[in-house]
């Protein structure tokens, strides 16, 4: 066979396309349309007194403005909540525009439409909108104390009180031969993709139809809630997701309410209407993620062995709940990582504050998990003595253990059982890369070049590909080409590639011969979205599902054809033939072209398939009970439940005690994603995400002042890492087929962000030999920290009398 | 982030440009735009008219004498940093453009640009200062010098007013027996200096330390120049404690705090740097005294 491509580092397909700048994104698309620009509220926490348009109304090309006043029906509604949970007692969402109160700055108050975004922010300027200033929750902590509330009727800020136990803490924490407890922190990022947000809205009235053109990883989804919002029947929207610069997570909410206005915009002026989010909106309109506050305490025995860990997380979801709790669910259910806890009990406290809202982003509450637990890990084997590696190892869950069933309920409402994995071999593979043995060594030769050495590391599982279904569409045409069809969306992943390898894999034809389209409502209508390291999971399962459907069937023609038993036939480079008989062969575009009977014949391919074109059985009708015309087949994936990826970091990093700056100087990686669609693509996948790890890590953070305005809301000072700051990453690959879908695969797209921050927190931490117990570190916290004398210092700094420097 | 309405000149002779900008107090000139046009996109700047100097002959010139460098209005950064008979009078040129932001931002800024926007991160301004320099100042009367001193009212104020165009700095060149370095520490590589130093050392015949100076960038509203000549006087060049001399420069700056360091950190960077530059300069002003 030489179609087997599953499996290979094939090329991306798609970059020829998208590094020449022939790349079709949402602000290339309706180079006619109307621009939609929006005042803000340059205020946290506010009501609305009046809004005053009239200095705008003299401005030459405004065509329209709206408030809320102009919302009617589900559009003067709140926005939905997305994912609704039991134990989110207290949702709240904000509206398309401001209904007399906004609670952070960046909210949407009033719409301007004009003939070019220049001029709509001309006019918007103009427009003056007073407010009465209300007290500002910003940060976790102040939510917690509830000094000032964010919502009049939440007087405790707390949105949900998401719990989850698997035995009784108390008493195994008090038999426990030693407990630790403490409290840390990590703080905000936000996905920040390069393209922003962006809708682009075409109401056809001849047609009564909508199209509608969206940066986002749902369209099928913002299909639905448009039609919804706007009353219109869903066959009457359609939502194309075009190409996408970057999704991230924050892509995944919807609807905006611009992917709802901008709709509404374009129906009452008949006339197309753009939004193109600018990268200050993106910061303060969009979403954020990772606030969190963790008390933790933990019991072990004195092998380092773990008896219960007792975990407490205050987490900021900002103003609004839109995406429910999944974020705290992810952290509550994924911080027990690759681990073996006798007993675990966790409640998160979702709190709101006047920030930007709090979902998805790349990871999604996993980082934070990862943090507490490997922390955990750390401070143990810092008590004990113990080497981190080793604690760790006595903790693992074993490979004879699999399926393996923490007793607790995940993301998609499904039991937490991982269903395969090898984590101590991940764990020999890292200590192997990254010369964990050797860090001594390390640490001689930096502190010749007056450099302080440390070595960190940390292991996770990730639950990918939840469900609750993708599909596939796969069908030949009578050319020879395969269109392949998936309604989940693409943001630059490599869908195209890998798809069409798994088609063509699965099929018998060449990569060259298929065409994959991802997040069209007009070619495919049930989707789910891309969130979750899903894409390869589902739609990946789903496409092959539909392929192997369509190679039935095309065997199933060419046997009568070649009057052959099906199970002789084989399907190799785009030909049906007969397993080692050269020349019985049939092309598959022609087993295309006879599964569709024809009466007309439009071209010489199509002539095979008419009425009179030769002999035809006239005991059976043209197109047999139960079977349809046309080579094509439509299926399905739904997992029974998520599948477990998992993996294992470690940093080196070297720190200047001149300075303080900090540097990984080496990071290697041990991933096991199952079977591997394209090691090169997960390479990629991996490479990105440490690059967003290191980002979280040392640099990124969401600078709110107390009045909760955002310091930092330009790439000049957020600091997201150029290439000059993101390390040389080492890769191995371990691969442990999922027993749960047909291709063996488990996602990889998050993978590689999720352990940065706690395996860079405990490579500082040795190197310096200060408790890191905050999260991202900057040199001048660091230099704080160090100079410090209240401090805490790790037992193994204590010990070894570790030379830090400290400075004057 | 679209710019407010503009009107748009280019004019094609110094003359032109001073009339435009003489018939409109609102008017701003735009020679790179590297610093200007975001604040346009932002909207902190709405000048009512943009005066696009880069069609004005003869201000893409760099002079290079015995005295110094003098670098015309339209020369990019990326110019200097690849000028070798320049660096060869003033080697504080290349080796601070080198730190201006990245490549695609050097091929476009401007370093009189850069200076006449007065920005304290800047690192033009420093040099500028640091080198004893000045820019020469057209306007409607005539042309003028104005000394570095003279120049840096606050941040991103200087004393140009009414219509004005900096068409020239001079950056004097360094004086014999002397030596310069120059280094920064910025969060990522090509951010703006968190603190960044300029020093030059100047011997005497002896190879004793006869005179230290320097200037930092990010650190103070307007550059400064301090003299550091104190804590290593005629001490030989070899056996200076360039560390004593960082350590009065920490007593002598004044720095703030922002988002990005606290003014404690700033002020041990000044410490640090001052003492690395100056082991450097010490090094490049003792191979150029003979022994």
């Amino acid at each position: 066979m030489t179609t087997k491509l599953f499996g290979e580092p094939v090329r991306r397909r798609e970059d020829a396309r998208l590094i020449i700048g022939k790349g079709r994104y949402l602000d290339d698309i309706g180079a006619g349309a109307l621009a939609a620009a929006f005042v803000r509220s340059p205020h946290a926490h506010a009501r609305i007194t009046d809004v005053d348009v009239e200095a705008a109304l003299d401005v030459e090309g405004l065509v329209a403005i709206y408030t809320y006043e102009d919302l009617t029906g589900p559009m003067a509604e709140p926005l939905p909540v997305l994912i609704p949970h039991p134990q989110l007692h207290a949702p709240r969402t904000g509206y398309a525009l401001a209904n007399g109160m906004v609670n952070h700055v960046g909210e949407p108050v009033v719409m301007v439409v004009a003939t070019d975004r220049y001029l709509a922010e001309d006019a918007a300027e103009r427009i003056v909108v007073t407010y009465e200033e209300l007290p500002v929750v910003v940060g976790v902590d102040a939510a917690r104390e509830a000094r000032a509330v964010v919502h009049e009727d939440i007087p405790d800020n707390v949105a949900a009180r998401h719990h989850q136990e698997t035995g009784d803490v108390e008493p195994t924490l008090a038999a426990s031969p030693h407990t630790l407890s403490f409290t840390q922190y990590i703080e905000r990022s936000a996905c920040m993709p390069l393209e922003g947000k962006g809708v682009h809205a075409r109401w056809d009235p001849d047609d009564a139809s909508l199209r509608v053109h969206s940066s986002t990883q749902a369209s099928t989804s913002v299909r639905a809630a448009i039609a919804a919002k706007l009353e219109l029947s869903l066959d009457r929207v359609e939502v194309v997701a075009p190409d996408v610069g970057g999704g991230f997570g924050v892509k995944i909410v919807h609807p905006w309410p611009e992917e709802l206005l901008v709709p509404m915009a374009a129906i009452r002026l008949g006339h197309e209407v753009k939004w193109a989010e600018d990268r200050r909106e993106h910061f303060i309109s969009s979403a954020h993620e990772r606030q969190q506050r963790q008390e933790i305490t933990v019991g072990y025995d004195d092998d380092g062995r773990i008896t219960a860990l007792d975990v407490h997380v205050w987490h900021d979801n900002g103003a609004y709940t839109p995406y429910g709790i999944i974020v705290p669910i992810v952290t509550a259910t994924q911080l027990v990582g690759p681990y073996a806890l006798p007993v675990y009990r966790v409640v998160v406290e979702s709190v709101y504050t006047n920030t930007v809202i709090v979902t998805p982003y790349r990871g999604a509450g996993r980082p934070q998990g990862c943090y507490a637990m490997e922390r955990t890990m750390d401070r143990v084997a810092d008590a004990l003595g113990l080497d981190r590696a080793e604690v760790r190892r006595r903790n693992l869950i074993t490979p004879d253990q699999f399926p393996y069933d923490h007793h607790l309920t995940f993301q998609d409402g499904r039991p937490v059982i991982y269903d395969s994995g090898d984590y101590p071999g991940l764990l020999d593979k890292l200590v192997a890369l990254v010369g964990w043995d050797e860090a001594a060594a390390l640490r001689a030769d930096a502190q010749a070049r007056g450099k302080l050495l440390g070595v960190g590391m940390a292991l996770y599982v990730e639950g990918t590909g939840p469900g609750p279904y993708e599909g596939g569409h796969v069908q030949v045409l009578g050319s020879g080409k395969v269109l392949v069809s998936t309604g989940l969306t693409s943001q630059g992943q490599g869908h195209e590639t890998v798809f069409a390898q798994i088609v063509a894999s699965e099929l018998g034809v060449s990569m060259d011969d298929v065409e994959v389209h991802t997040g069209d409502t007009r070619r495919f209508g049930y989707a789910v979205g891309t969130f979750a390291s899903r894409a390869a999971v589902m739609s990946g399962n789903a496409v092959a599902l539909a392929a192997r459907g369509v190679r039935e069937k095309a065997i199933r023609i060419a046997a009568e054809v070649l009057e052959a038993n099906p199970e002789d036939l084989e399907i190799d480079e785009g030909l049906v033939q007969v397993k080692g008989t050269p020349g019985a062969s049939i092309p598959l575009r022609t087993v295309a072209v006879l599964s569709n009977p024809l009466r007309y014949a439009f071209d010489e391919a199509a002539k095979q398939a008419t009425q009179f074109a030769g002999p035809g059985d006239d005991s059976k009708p043209p197109v047999a009970p139960g079977d349809a015309p046309g080579l094509e087949h439509r299926d399905y994936y739904s997992p029974i439940r998520s599948t477990f990826a998992s993996g294992a970091h470690a940093a080196v990093v070297e720190i200047d005690p001149q300075t303080w700056e900090i540097d990984v100087v080496r990071y290697a990686v041990v991933h096991d994603c199952g079977n591997v669609v394209n090691p090169m693509i997960v390479e990629g996948q991996v490479h990105g995400g440490v690059a967003q790890g290191v980002g979280g890590a040392l640099y990124e953070r969401m600078a709110y002042d107390a009045d909760g305005q955002l310091q930092n809301a330009s790439f000049m000072d957020f600091l997201m890492p150029y290439a000059s700051e993101v390390p040389d990453v080492v890769i191995d690959h371990q691969e442990t087929p999922s027993p749960l879908n047909p291709l063996g695969i488990k996602g990889a797209g998050e993978a590689g962000v999720i352990p940065g921050t706690a395996a860079i927190a405990s490579a500082i931490e040795d190197a310096t030999g200060r408790r890191i117990a905050s999260m991202p570190i900057s040199p001048t916290e660091l230099y704080d920290l160090m100079r410090d004398e209240t401090a805490e210092r790790t037992a193994a700094s204590q010990q070894t009398s570790l030379q830090t420097g400290v400075p004057a | 982030m679209k710019p407010a309405p503009f009107r748009y000149a280019d004019p094609r002779s110094l003359e032109e440009a001073l009339d435009v900008l003489a018939a409109d107090p609102g008017a701003k000139v735009l020679a790179g735009g590297q610093s200007l046009l975001p604040l346009l996109a932002m909207r902190l700047a709405a000048p009512a008219t943009l005066v696009d100097v880069n069609r004005v002959p003869g201000l893409d010139t760099v002079e290079v004498t015995g005295d110094g460098v003098r670098v015309g209005a339209l020369v990019r950064h990326a110019r200097l940093l690849h000028d070798d008979t320049a660096a060869g009078v003033q080697p504080l040129l290349a080796r601070a453009t080198a730190n201006v932001a990245h490549p695609a931002i050097r091929n476009r800024g401007t370093t009189v640009g850069s200076i006449a926007h007065a920005d304290p991160s800047g690192e033009m301004t420093s040099v500028l200062a640091l080198t004893g320099g000045s820019v020469t100042v057209a306007t409607p009367e005539g042309r003028s010098t104005v000394g570095w001193q003279d120049l840096f009212v606050g941040p991103l104020e200087t004393s140009i007013a009414g219509p004005a165009v900096v068409v020239d700095a001079f950056f004097p060149a360094l004086p014999e027996r002397s030596g310069t370095a120059f280094a920064e520490i910025a969060r990522r590589k090509g951010d703006y200096a968190v603190c960044g130093a300029g020093v030059v050392v100047t011997l005497d015949a002896d190879r004793r330390v006869s005179a230290v100076r320097a200037s930092y960038i990010s650190v103070g509203l307007v550059p400064e120049v301090h003299d550091l000549t104190e804590a290593v006087a005629g001490k030989p060049v070899d056996g200076a404690d360039w560390a004593a001399a960082g350590a009065l420069a920490r007593t002598l700056v004044d720095p703030d705090t922002d988002i990005h360091a606290s003014a404690d950190y700033r002020r041990l960077l000044v410490g640090v740097l001052t003492e690395r530059t100056l082991t450097d300069a010490a090094r490049e002003a003792a191979e150029r005294t003979a022994a």
